[in-house]
């Protein structure tokens, strides 16, 4: 029985960059575009890491700053220096 | 059940009928008509009688209703709060025990709303 | 010189929060932190709190900053561009009167709560997130007003939000909404609005007005939203963690929080109530309707979450049958009631276009060419017979939500699902048995509400007359806030900037 976790944020510069990293690190999740709005939701387990963004970027990226793009999310969340893992149990 | 507090909590209701200048709360629900959105809340005189408030304040409250017109008061079918009540001509609201906050519910027999949904 | 090596997040929100605390040397703890106990909630150790998002003052300023400098640059262009000629028909504006004058000061509220709360846990990492939220809640009260000030210089209703929400009718019903939680102690108020509102409920509150806004061309409030929602990810985090941290310390808590949870599962979706309506009947252009909302914002994610919760022992919310039940009916059944009472409103009413009627009826095969359509049809009529329907006397409200008692059973929409109860020798009223059950389980709070029509009744509010009262003490500008928007001076100011002219008398463009 799936329990999507997902997250939402903004359509702007640098959604296509998070897009790319998210789906890169997350084979499994599914990308939904809306008005002015991305929604990415994957079963149980979703993962940003930075490495990936800083690779995308080209350029120093914190974790942090993800959230000023951020609109909503579902799931557990665990936030260090190189994560952004959202989960169910 | 009491409230968890963080000292001794008593409350005061705040609708007290001795809060109402000398008149109380009634409120009347004419069954099958949702055109009126909930039931009225009408202030009255505890001495009036029922068909002066009907008179005064349940006709005038249920006019724009297109049936309202049909109403007779003889007909009416009532409930005091939530049981049958035969009310009577001459006696004041009190005495008849439709006391502050109680609620008059009306069935008119024949007269079920429109569109065939009570409205 | 041996060079510092930078702390990496954990170390910093450390150092930053939890390693600034201390344990008294020379006062009792429960003398620092009188309010912890009280409710019963048991805590064993402090340092079972997690916190996500570990975010320091530090870093909370940069950020905050930046997204208030974006912010404040697009309602200036907003401004200065007249960006309230883009929204799709001055009929939406409606939608943020009642936005400003019922949600706006809870915001307020909710800066408050936090501030109060925030300094009532014992655990530093619980006070660092609720003094944060009750910033972010200070900023969203004062972003949503500069965002819907501009509206106030070309349309009426919003003039005098504050005083409306103390006041005014139906907005006792948000009001008492956070009164309650915020009379309540610090645990119960974030079960209430930490984990009920601000996660469960959330998006059935944001999505329908910033959606409604980025559907209807509204600039300016979809920005706030967007600029708030990462504010709100927080929040929602603080939501769920306050909730598995309270079942996890303590199996005697597991009883208390689904009590709450039922509780403010219940108090948050009669609010929503009044957002139904917006959804469905306030927005020339729509998002989804208020049944598709709640399924997929309510059933299937908060599915997702109470499955989760199941480990502890939660069940989901007692009367959520109910509540589902009630998607298909209860927006036509709130617009019914603002119509009828339109002239006591700072907002415009009006039965829906043929067209959005269609939406309705296809959007609601159950329910909306059974049981509503025909009372706007009928009303449509009338209307035009020059017999606008108003409804003259004043309606019976449920002791707890406050709303008008005008919800139906589930088993027959056309049946109040009123009850009441005697207690101590005085009858109370409520919209349904949910509302009857929140009463049972802590009567001496409710018995001493406010109530709107009752402190008409008692002369509280000047009149005698409704149209006095609506004046007077509502502040509601009679025949320029109220009062249908067809033949209003809001109507007639969007004609004049979008250059239609007029029918004249007898049905010629002029």
């Amino acid at each position: 029985m799936s329990q999507y976790v997902f997250i939402a944020f903004q359509d702007n510069e640098n959604a296509r960059y998070l897009v790319e990293a998210i789906s890169e690190d997350n084979p499994h999740a599914e990308i939904e575009h809306q008005p002015a709005m991305i929604r990415i939701q994957a079963d149980k387990r979703l993962v940003i890491t930075r490495e990936t963004m800083e690779e995308k970027l080209n350029r120093e990226w914190d974790v942090q700053e993800m959230l000023l793009d951020v609109i909503s999310i579902g799931g557990n969340v665990d936030e260090d220096d190189d994560h952004f893992i959202l989960s169910w149990n | 059940m009491a409230v968890k507090a963080i000292s001794e909590y008593t409350a005061v209701p705040n609708d007290l009928v001795e809060n109402f200048n000398g008149m109380q709360l009634l409120y009347v629900h004419w069954q099958s008509h949702i055109m009126f959105c909930a039931p009225f809340a009408l202030l009255v005189s505890p001495d009036a009688t029922l068909p002066e408030v009907f008179a005064s304040h349940i006709q005038p409250a249920i006019a724009p209703h297109p049936e309202s017109v049909k109403v007779k008061y003889d007909d009416i079918q009532w409930e005091l709060n939530g049981e049958t009540f035969k009310p009577n001509r001459t006696e004041t609201l009190l005495a008849q025990g439709i006391d502050h906050k109680s609620m008059l519910s009306m069935t008119t027999p024949g007269l079920n709303g429109l569109y065939n949904v009570n409205f | 010189m041996t060079a510092t090596k930078k702390l990496n997040l954990k170390q910093k929100y450390q150092y930053l929060t939890r390693d600034m605390d201390w344990e008294p040397s020379y006062q009792k703890k429960s003398d620092i932190f009188p309010h912890e106990d009280f409710e019963g909630i048991k805590i064993v150790d402090w340092d079972g709190w997690e916190d996500p998002f570990r975010l320091t003052m530090d870093s909370y300023w940069k950020y905050q900053a930046e997204k208030e400098k974006k912010l404040y640059a697009i309602f200036d262009a907003f401004a200065q561009n007249n960006g309230h000629q883009n929204i799709s028909d001055a009929r939406y504006v409606n939608s943020l009167k009642l936005f400003l004058s019922g949600v706006s000061p809870l915001e307020y509220a909710a800066f408050q709560g936090y501030s109060k709360v925030g300094r009532q846990f014992s655990g530093a990492g619980a006070r660092v997130a609720c003094q944060m939220q009750a910033i972010d809640e200070l900023r969203h009260s004062q972003t949503q007003q500069h965002a819907m000030s501009h509206y106030n210089k070309h349309f009426n209703g919003l003039h005098d939000a504050p005083l409306m929400h103390d006041r005014v009718w139906f907005l006792s019903v948000p009001k008492s909404f956070f009164d309650d939680a915020r009379s309540a102690g610090p645990f119960e108020f974030l079960t209430a609005i930490s984990f009920s509102f601000e996660y469960v409920l959330t998006n059935l509150l944001f999505v329908p007005f910033m959606s409604g806004a980025a559907y209807n061309g509204d600039m300016a409030t979809v920005t706030f939203g967007f600029s708030a929602q990462s504010d709100e990810a927080r929040h929602m985090t603080l939501g769920l963690e306050i909730i598995k941290f309270m079942l996890e310390q303590h199996e005697d808590n597991v009883p208390i929080v689904q009590k709450w949870i039922d509780k403010w599962f219940w108090r948050g979706f009669r609010l929503l109530s009044l957002v139904s309506m917006m959804m469905d009947y306030m927005l020339p252009n729509k998002v989804m309707s208020w049944q598709e909302a709640w399924e997929v914002y309510y059933e299937q994610s908060g599915g997702a979450l109470f499955k989760e919760l199941a480990r502890y022992g939660i069940k989901p919310p007692k009367y959520q049958d109910v509540a589902n039940a009630a998607k298909e009916h209860i927006s036509h059944q709130l617009w019914t009631t603002f119509y009828q009472y339109g002239q006591a409103t700072n907002f415009h009413t009006w039965i829906p276009k043929e067209e959005e009627m269609e939406w309705l009826a296809e959007k609601y095969p159950n329910t909306f060419d059974k049981y509503y359509r025909p009372r706007f049809e009928h009303w449509e009529k009338e209307h035009k017979k020059g017999n606008r329907f108003y409804n003259n006397t004043l309606p019976q409200l449920c002791q707890v939500c406050q709303v008008p008692v005008l919800f139906t059973k589930t088993e027959d929409p056309t049946a109040f699902s009123h009850c009441d109860t005697v207690h101590e020798g005085e009858r109370y009223h409520f919209c349904s048995e949910a509302c009857g059950e929140i009463f049972a389980d802590e009567p001496a709070k409710y018995v001493q509400a406010v109530l709107p029509v009752h402190q008409i009744y008692k002369g509280k509010c000047g009149g005698p007359d409704l149209p006095n009262v609506v004046s007077d003490h509502y502040h509601i500008n009679i025949g320029e806030d109220n009062f249908d928007y067809v033949g209003s001076l809001d109507e007639k100011r969007w004609n004049e900037i979008k250059g239609i002219k007029p029918l004249n008398k007898d049905n010629d463009a002029a």
